[in-house]
Order: structure tokens, then sequence, then C-alpha cells
């Protein structure tokens, strides 16, 4: 698709070597976020996020109001959680979630009501101390999807310069169009977010970062960097060529800056920050309305679901909750999935709860391409073309065959691996090569224990 | 609702197949069998069903007695064998192109384990393991476009040019008649293997396998043109010659087919770059200063077996790798 880019759009100053070109399916993005009724039940995990489980600060049988708060932790890697209904505590009990792993939850049984818990009151920001307070008590984690605390994101150590912040809206992945709508419906929002980022954390300059496949949102992207000519003139839209995984931070960062960040540093060590469309415009909207993270917008879509569509969905409800708001299967599904095709985790059953991270519910019909039957490695090369990480997932297939030191593996690079599934997309063999990638990652691991 | 399938991501595939990419490879061999038939008659056809045939009832035979599972549905099999028959001379009797394509695929690619684990093109392989055993069938060539069983024999271009006196006036010794026209070298009208003839038709192939993305243009290219560099070298500068040399031969068969293949090339680009320059300069050196007339053989052989070195010293560096640590180190020491 070719489209007529606005005339002060800056162009990415490098490409990423690597990467697929996979297709975007992204048949929900005309879709207008819908809020679906809040369930009857919610089950609200107590890990939503990267780092620490938080605590449960609530027992069966308490009322509670939405936006309250029922889980907190002490550790620093933390985002506290708050109840996405008003309601009764029914149980705290372990719970099977997305992923498979058994996590500590609350459940609560809800009133009705979505009463709003009335000390909630819009946090007072005056310093760069406070911003980082209150988005902590926000309970933000990245809503792209690896959900890492957005507190523990911001605060950079003292001694280095953040020069540039990336406001992330590339969704690489098929199907999920959540950031897009975000775009599109609530551009005054992002611009916000924007400034309070800058007010408090001092970004020299502010680059959007969206994939050419989405027309509607750089246009309205555009109005919004239009704007801030006349204000601060530091925001720049950046228009990518379309390429998974373009949206990981790594990649992002150096389409935008030219910047590498070298294997076990963080953005911070190049003087970047990257963050999350959907991050960004709520931190915005947190501080008018001091509401907590809460709901999150989903993309529910896939050949199985009958009304594909972008919803807003209260944190804890259920996968099967929001297929039926979806009007349910079309047909029996083959594969359920939370998250992008590249990445997500697959389900076993739809009665798990959907949390914070969680940016896409997808199930597929019969017949898809997920599986190739396994045939011999003939060495082509593709997989060492694909990663995006310069990685060579082939060697690393031979390495594992022969009992590997954790060295050898850590050598070949094997934590620099994001997981991004390149490699296992464009095998001609079928093999399972990213779960090697992750086995070289856990024999690495194991050998740094000892 | 039935039972969900759970598996590990990324849930979608590119439609690549091993299969697929192996059927991109016969498709492109195609037109040089035309123009083989063309110049060769039926027995050029003949040749081929033989070297196929014996190639997949070998492979089947072989995996049934190592008890693997058979894997003739992959047409690797298929692609040995008519690579195989390209390389050898169209008079060549059938029971030994027999035998070159049961050791290929039993000695060479069995043998190590089947596809992906042998360490040198097996096709290639198949016809030098005949060359030594058969010289003097492998060696004798027939004039094209005479279909008859006692068909007048002819040099190839490169016995030719091989017998030029280098020292003296090349661009003389050319135009003596002793060679065949430019043209008749381009669409192959001209004595020598049954594939290897018709430039024409592998150049239509070759275009046919970097369109569809199986090959990348990198060890066809350099080969070539690493060949292409050091005649003109070798020929004082004459164009003539070094088209010569560059048509004439097994050059672009094994550029474009043979040294292009997966299991026996590196992975990296700086890999490709190396082993194609290698490839160049060992073929050119085999031309120039042996007494082979033909070098292409041996020099994809010979950087095949140096492959797993290339690999080792092009491993590309992951993504942001930084070379402080040696400084560092030397920091420390100091």
């Amino acid at each position: 698709m070719k489209i007529q880019l606005p005339d002060d759009v800056l162009k990415p100053v490098a490409r990423i070597k690597g990467g697929i070109r996979v297709s975007h399916n992204k048949i929900t993005s005309e879709c207008p976020v819908r809020r679906i009724a809040a369930p009857e039940r919610v089950v609200i995990p107590m890990l939503q996020h990267i780092g620490a489980p938080c605590t449960p600060v609530v027992k069966p049988g308490d009322k509670v109001y939405a936006g309250q708060l029922i889980g907190n932790s002490d550790a620093y890697i933390s985002a506290p959680i708050h109840s996405s209904v008003s309601g009764v505590v029914k149980s705290v009990a372990p719970v099977v979630t997305v992923g498979g792993r058994m996590i500590n939850s609350v459940t609560i049984e809800n009133d009705g009501y979505m009463e709003y818990d009335p000390s909630i009151e819009p946090p007072q920001v005056h310093s760069r101390e406070d911003a980082l307070k209150a988005i902590r008590a926000s309970g933000l984690v990245g809503l792209g999807g690896a959900g890492f605390p957005a507190h523990a994101k911001l605060n950079f150590p003292k001694d280095v310069e953040i020069d540039t912040l990336i406001v992330n809206a590339a969704e690489c992945e098929p199907y999920i169009t959540t950031d897009y709508r975000e775009c599109v419906e609530n551009s005054w929002d992002i611009i916000s977010g924007i400034y309070t980022l800058i007010e408090y954390f001092g970004f020299k300059r502010v680059a959007i970062a969206v994939e050419d496949n989405k027309p509607e949102a750089i246009r309205v992207l555009d109005k919004i960097a239009a704007t801030d000519r006349e204000m601060g003139n530091i925001i720049r839209l950046i228009v990518l060529k379309s390429k998974y995984p373009q949206g990981a931070e790594k990649m992002m960062i150096y389409t935008v800056t030219g910047r590498k960040v070298p294997p076990g540093k963080l953005p911070s060590d190049v003087g970047c920050a990257v963050m999350n469309v959907g991050s960004v415009a709520f931190i915005a909207r947190y501080l008018k309305s001091g509401r907590p993270l809460i709901s999150r917008t989903v993309t529910c879509s896939g050949s199985a679901i009958a009304e594909p569509s972008n919803l807003r969905i209260p944190v804890g409800t259920s996968a099967k909750a929001v297929i039926e708001a979806c009007g349910g299967y079309k047909t029996d599904p083959y594969k359920l999935i939370v998250g992008g095709p590249m990445m997500g985790f697959a389900l076993y059953s739809d009665e798990v709860p959907l949390t914070k991270q969680n940016n896409a519910l997808l199930a597929f019909a019969p017949g898809d391409k997920g599986v190739k039957p396994e045939r011999a490695c003939i060495r082509c090369g593709r997989c060492v073309a694909a990663c995006p990480m310069h990685l060579t997932p082939v060697f690393f297939a031979d390495k594992l065959k022969k009992d590997p030191s954790p060295q050898e593996l850590s050598d070949l690079g094997a934590m620099v691996c994001m997981e991004c599934g390149s490699c296992s997309y464009v095998c001609p063999a079928g093999k399972p090569l990213v779960q090697n990638m992750r086995r070289a990652k856990d024999i690495v691991r194991e050998g740094m224990k000892k | 609702m039935k039972k969900l399938t759970v598996t590990s991501s990324p849930h979608v595939k590119s439609g690549a197949t091993v299969t697929g990419i192996m059927l991109d490879v016969i498709i492109a061999l195609l037109p040089a069998l035309i123009a083989a038939v063309r110049y060769f008659g039926p027995r050029a056809l003949l040749l081929a069903a033989v070297c196929i045939g014996t190639c997949v009832l070998s492979e089947y035979v072989a995996e049934k007695i190592m008890k693997k599972p058979v894997t003739l549905g992959d047409l690797s099999a298929v692609v040995t064998g008519l690579l195989l028959a390209y390389n050898l001379p169209p008079t060549i009797p059938l029971w030994m192109a027999a035998v070159g394509s049961a050791a290929a695929i039993i000695i060479v690619k069995q043998m190590f384990g089947g596809l992906g684990q042998n360490f040198v093109n097996p096709a290639i392989t198949g016809r030098i393991i005949l060359l030594v055993s058969f010289s003097q069938a492998m060696t004798t060539f027939t004039k094209p476009l005479d279909w008859t069983a006692d068909a007048v024999t002819t040099a190839t271009p490169l016995a030719a040019l091989s017998a030029l006196d280098r020292g003296g006036d090349i661009a003389a010794q050319l135009s003596d008649g002793r060679l065949p026209g430019l043209m008749d070298m381009f669409l192959g009208n001209i004595g020598g293997s049954m594939g290897e003839v018709c430039a024409a038709a592998l150049l239509i192939g070759g275009v046919y396998l970097i369109a569809r993305k199986v090959i990348s243009p990198i060890i066809p290219c350099v080969y070539i043109g690493t060949v292409a560099a050091l005649m003109l070298i070798a020929g004082k500068g004459n164009f003539t010659f070094m088209l010569y040399e560059v048509l004439g031969g097994g050059l672009l068969l094994g550029a474009i087919f043979m040294a292009t293949d997966y299991v026996t090339s590196p992975v990296s680009r700086t890999g490709k770059v190396i082993f194609a320059v290698g490839c160049g300069v060992i073929t050119t050196v085999i031309r120039l200063f042996s007494n082979l007339p033909e070098g292409v053989s041996y020099s994809i052989m010979i950087m095949n077996i140096l492959v797993p070195l290339i690999e080792k010293i092009t491993m590309p560096h992951p993504f942001g790798f930084v070379k402080e640590k040696k400084e560092k180190k030397e920091k420390e020491a100091a």
C-alpha cells in the first residue's frame, strides 16, 4: 500500500537487518473500541507484570470498590494491582493463568454498581519523584505486551542523560490493533501524556514511531506533531516501513536513533526510553482522574471469532467472556492465543483471566499455517538472515545436540535472543528454533546460578 | 468445545518448505534439460532418468537398511540425480552413471547422516568419483546436434583453450578456427557435459532461483566474477579469452547450482563471499596451471571441505556487540 506521507515526517535513520515480512491481518483496524459489560466475576492474578508478584491485601468476604488496591509488593520491580469492579472478594487462591503458571489470584463477585473507590483523586505531581510515585501507584505496566512496570522503566539513574523518548506505536505483530485505535481515538491523551513526560523527565526530543501500514494513525499523529510546532517543537512523527519485529525495544531505538543497545544493557544506556503509545495515553488520563489501571484495550480476532472487535475490558475478565462479547465462536477453535501470533501464548482453555499485559486474544479455526512437517535441516541459513539480533539459530541447534556448556551458548549470544519467532517462522524444515533458543537461555541461566 | 492445540510461539509459519525449495531447484534446472535434449538427443533424457532413478532408489534402500524414516518426499535425491546427470558426458555408459549416482547418495550423503549432514556436495563428489574411476569415458565428448550412436568426438572449448600458447598472441589463436563462436558457446552448440553446455539455459535457471529467493546472488556472482577477473589478467586483458573461460566448461552450472548448495556452503554473507572467491581462485589456478582443462568440481569440493572453518571466522556478532572486551582485557593486563 502506497500512502502519501506528510512532508515533515522524519525518516528512520537506520534499517534493521533481518526480520520478516508477515501478513498483517489487521482486520479489526476500523472497529472502534467498544466497552464490554463487566462480567459477573473477575479473577485478578497477583502477577501481571515482569518482576515480583504482589501480596493480596484483601481477604475473602471483603467489600471492594473499583480501583481499590487489592495487591501490592515492596519489591522495586513490581506494580500494584487494583480491583477492576466493585463487589465482594470471593476467594484468594492460585489460578492457572496465561502461559500456564499457577498464580495467586483474587476472585471478585461483581455487584454491578461499578462504584469507584471514594478516596480516588487526581495525584498531586510537582516533581519527578512525585511523578514516579504516582505512576507506580497507578499500577501502570508496559501495555505493549511485555508488562514492565512503568515507574521502574522511567526511574533512570541520576548520572545518565536520557535525551530521547520514543513513543512506540509500531504494533508490528499481526492482528493486533489496540495501539492503532489508541492513536486514532485518543490522540489528545497521547500528546498530553507526552508533555507530562517531557516536563518531569526532561526529554530533549520525542519521536512517535508508527509503521506505514497505518495511514489513519499517521494522519492523526502528524496533526499532533504539527500542533507541537507552536509549543515546544520537539515532537516528531517517524514512519517506519512495516517489518516484524520492528516494535521490539532495541530495534525501535536503532531505527529511530541509529543507536545500538549492547547485549545485556538497557535503553537508558544509550540515552533512550521507549514507551508504548497506550501507556503514554494512560498516564495523561491517570493524572486527570486518579483512576488506576483497571481496564485495557484488547483486540479479539482470528478466523474462529464471529465478530472480531477491539474491546475495553476490565482486568480479570475471562477469555471466554471476551469471546462471547464478540459474538462467540464462528467455528470450533483449533487454537486460542493470548497476545500476537508471533510471540503470544497458546491457551488450553478459555477459562483463563486476561491481565494488564494482554493486548490480544486470537482464536483460529483449523487449517491455519501454524504447523509444518518437520524435516532435516538443510542449512539454508534463512534463520540467520531473519534474526534481527544477528544470531545463528542453526548453530544453536547443532550445539544443543552435543550437551553444550553454558559458556559456549553464552558466547554464541544466547541471552541476546528476544524470542521474536522470526527464525521459526522462516524455517522451511519446520524446526522448533525458538524452543531451542529458550533451552539455550535456560542452560545459560542455570550455569549463572552455580 | 473440542480440545485446543497448545504449541509454542510463533503460531504462524511462512509457506517455505524443504520440498518446495527442491522443487524450485528442479524447475530452474529444466531449461538446461531441454537444451541438452536439443543438442544431444533423447539419450540425454535417458541419462537423466537413470541418474534420478538410481539416486531415488539408493536413498530408499539406504534409509531402509539403516532403519531411518524414508525421506524421498523432500525431493533432494531427485535434485542430486539431475545435477549429476548434467555433469556427465552424454555418451557415458548408463551403468557408469548408475554407479556414480549410487555412490553420491549412499557414500557421500547417507553415510554421513542424510540430508543436511553431508560435508561435500553429493553430485560433485559423484562426478569426481566417476572421473577418477572411468577417466576415458568421462572425458570423451561428442559433437552437438549429432545424435547418432557413433557420433564424432570433439574437444571441449576449454580443452582447446588449454592448448593455447599463452605466451603468444592469444587474439590470433582464438580466431584461427579451433574454437566455436561465442554465440555457439552461449547457446550451447559445443561439446561438453550434458547440462553444462547451454549458458543461456543455466542463466535463466539462475535468475529464476534468485527471483524466487531460493539462492542469494552472492555465490554465483562472486564466483563467476572472480574467475572472469583473474582470466582477464591471465589473458593480458583479452576480453574474448575471458568470455570463453566463463562460458566454457562447468563454471555456470557449478556457480549457480552446485556452489550454492545450502548444506555445503556458508550461511553468513561474508562467509559466502569468502567461499565464492575461494572457488573462483582454485578454478582459475586449476584451469591455467594443471593438466586438467577443467577445475570447477574440484574447486567446489575443496571449498566445501573448508566451510566449517569459514563459518567459524565469519560468525556474525550479536546485535549491538561492542569489541571493547579485548581492549579492557589489555588494559587490565597493562
